[in-house]
């Protein structure tokens, strides 16, 4: 019986130990981040593609367009809807997502994803400095 | 008994058999989708593309008299690709620069040479080779000779520092990025990358220049001193000076075929 105490007590113990970071974070969730469209975006209304593949598929994009531009030279790429876009990360993409802080950055630090690409490409073309 | 565990047996077979094909039958369904999702999309070179078999460049030495004359070659270079300017000499990052006849060609060289000769500045780069060892070297394919135009590029996403290529290398065109380059960097061209700390670099004979129909910079730069075609082109320019002049090229008793000519 003095033994079974212990045990129970241990377990309570346990118990609390294991759910306090659950419990303690409770309703707390980060707030889904909002993302900031340029003004250049807005007037574009539509990206590479569609809203919903590109929020599942940029990073495939970009993919298939560096590997296109380093290693078959070819620089243009023309979507579903024959609209063309040269292939570039700082120049296309960060042309209309100028603000990358408030675009990119944002949501990947929401999904806590770090692209190293910007240590090599230039994350503020449009900036003066 | 006997029938009904021939039977139970058959069954098993039946059902490993059905099993083992469903994740392949899968497979080629999502082979599918996927395609499908990707036929409508493509690529394609830009309109005014510079098209050649195999680029290469005449470089007409007897132009060159001085640093005055390579000088704004080597800066429009460095400028547009964003080559870091180190201080400390075995950091150095270098694309395109000038040195000795006596270095270019070794071998080459004759005593009592005339004098003009022996000091002109020989302008060098990476030899964009026929046959590169480099690219037999490099262990990921970062560094690779272009089906369709015969560059020797690096595709710095894949590269991972080894610096095979750089031994590899028998004009010594390749630099390691010791540091981080960006503090290094006077002028920073936005339309172009920079590099990072850990990979190596080197000329490029400007594929992102060619891809919109513009002459490489520093050929561009030269004033017509440097000449710029496909060496398989028997009308282009660069055949017609290599027909009408003596030229010679960096080491070739090594056999790797440079695709830069000069003019002596
Ligand atoms: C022509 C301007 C333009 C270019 C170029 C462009 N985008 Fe977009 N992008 C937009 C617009 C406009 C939206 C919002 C689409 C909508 O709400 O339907 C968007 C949406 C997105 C989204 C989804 C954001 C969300 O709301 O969840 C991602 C991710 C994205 N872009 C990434 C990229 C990447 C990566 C590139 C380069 C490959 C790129 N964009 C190039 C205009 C552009
Ligand atoms: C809607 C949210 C969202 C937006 C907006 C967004 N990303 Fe992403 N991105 C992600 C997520 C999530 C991943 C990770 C996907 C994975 O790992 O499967 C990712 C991955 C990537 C990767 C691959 C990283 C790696 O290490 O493999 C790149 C590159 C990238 N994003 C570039 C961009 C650029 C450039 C923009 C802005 C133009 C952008 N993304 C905007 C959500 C977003
Ligand atoms: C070590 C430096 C380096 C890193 C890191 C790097 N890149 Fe690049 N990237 C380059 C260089 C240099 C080019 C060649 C540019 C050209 O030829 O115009 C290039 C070309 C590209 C291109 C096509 C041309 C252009 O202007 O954008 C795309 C797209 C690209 N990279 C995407 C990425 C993505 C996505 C990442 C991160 C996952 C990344 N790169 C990381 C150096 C780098």
């Amino acid at each position: 019986m003095k033994k079974s105490k212990g045990v129970i007590i241990g377990i309570i113990i346990f118990l609390a130990v294991v759910t306090f970071p659950f419990l303690y974070n409770r309703g707390k969730a980060a707030p889904v981040p909002e993302l900031v469209l340029t003004e250049t975006a807005k007037a574009a209304q539509q990206c590479v593609r569609s809203k919903d593949y590109m929020q599942r598929e940029h990073m495939k994009i970009l993919d298939l367009w560096r590997h296109t531009v380093v290693r078959s030279g070819e620089r243009v790429y023309v979507n579903p809807q024959g609209k063309e876009f040269n292939m570039s990360l700082s120049n296309t993409c960060l042309d209309c997502h100028s603000n990358k802080a408030e675009f990119c950055d944002r949501c990947h630090d929401y999904a806590s994803v770090r692209p190293y690409c910007w240590d090599c490409h230039i994350d503020n073309p449009k900036e003066s400095k | 008994m006997d029938s009904s565990r021939r039977q139970i047996l058959k069954f098993f077979g039946i059902s490993a058999l059905a099993m083992s094909t469903k994740p392949v039958l899968d497979a080629f369904a999502a082979g599918q989708a996927a395609g499908d999702a990707e036929a409508n999309e493509h690529t394609q070179s830009g309109p005014d593309a510079l098209k050649a078999r195999q680029w290469a460049m005449v470089i007409d030495t007897r132009e060159f008299h001085s640093l005055e004359d390579v000088e704004p070659l080597i800066e429009a270079c460095h400028k547009i690709h964003n080559v870091p300017h180190l201080p400390v000499k075995r950091h150095e990052i270098k694309w395109i620069w000038e040195t000795e006849y006596k270095h270019a060609f070794p071998m080459k060289g004759a005593r009592f040479m005339a004098e003009d000769l022996q000091h002109r500045p020989i302008l060098v780069l990476c030899n964009h080779c026929e046959n590169p060892p480099c690219c037999r070297a490099c262990p990921t394919q970062a560094t690779f000779k272009r089906e369709s135009d015969g560059i020797v590029l690096m595709d710095f996403h894949r590269c991972i520092g080894c610096r095979f290529c750089m031994a590899a290398c028998p004009f010594g065109a390749r630099s390691f990025n010791f540091r981080d380059p960006r503090p290094f960097i006077a002028e920073t061209n936005k339309q172009f990358p920079t590099r990072a700390k850990g990979v190596v670099e080197k000329c490029n004979f400007c594929a992102e220049r060619l891809a919109v129909g513009q002459q490489p910079a520093c050929v561009e730069a030269s004033e017509d001193k440097i000449t710029f075609g496909d060496l398989y082109d028997p009308e282009s320019k660069v055949r017609e000076l290599i027909k009408t002049n003596y030229t010679i090229r960096r080491k070739q008793s090594l056999g790797t075929e440079p695709a830069i000519y000069y003019i002596v």
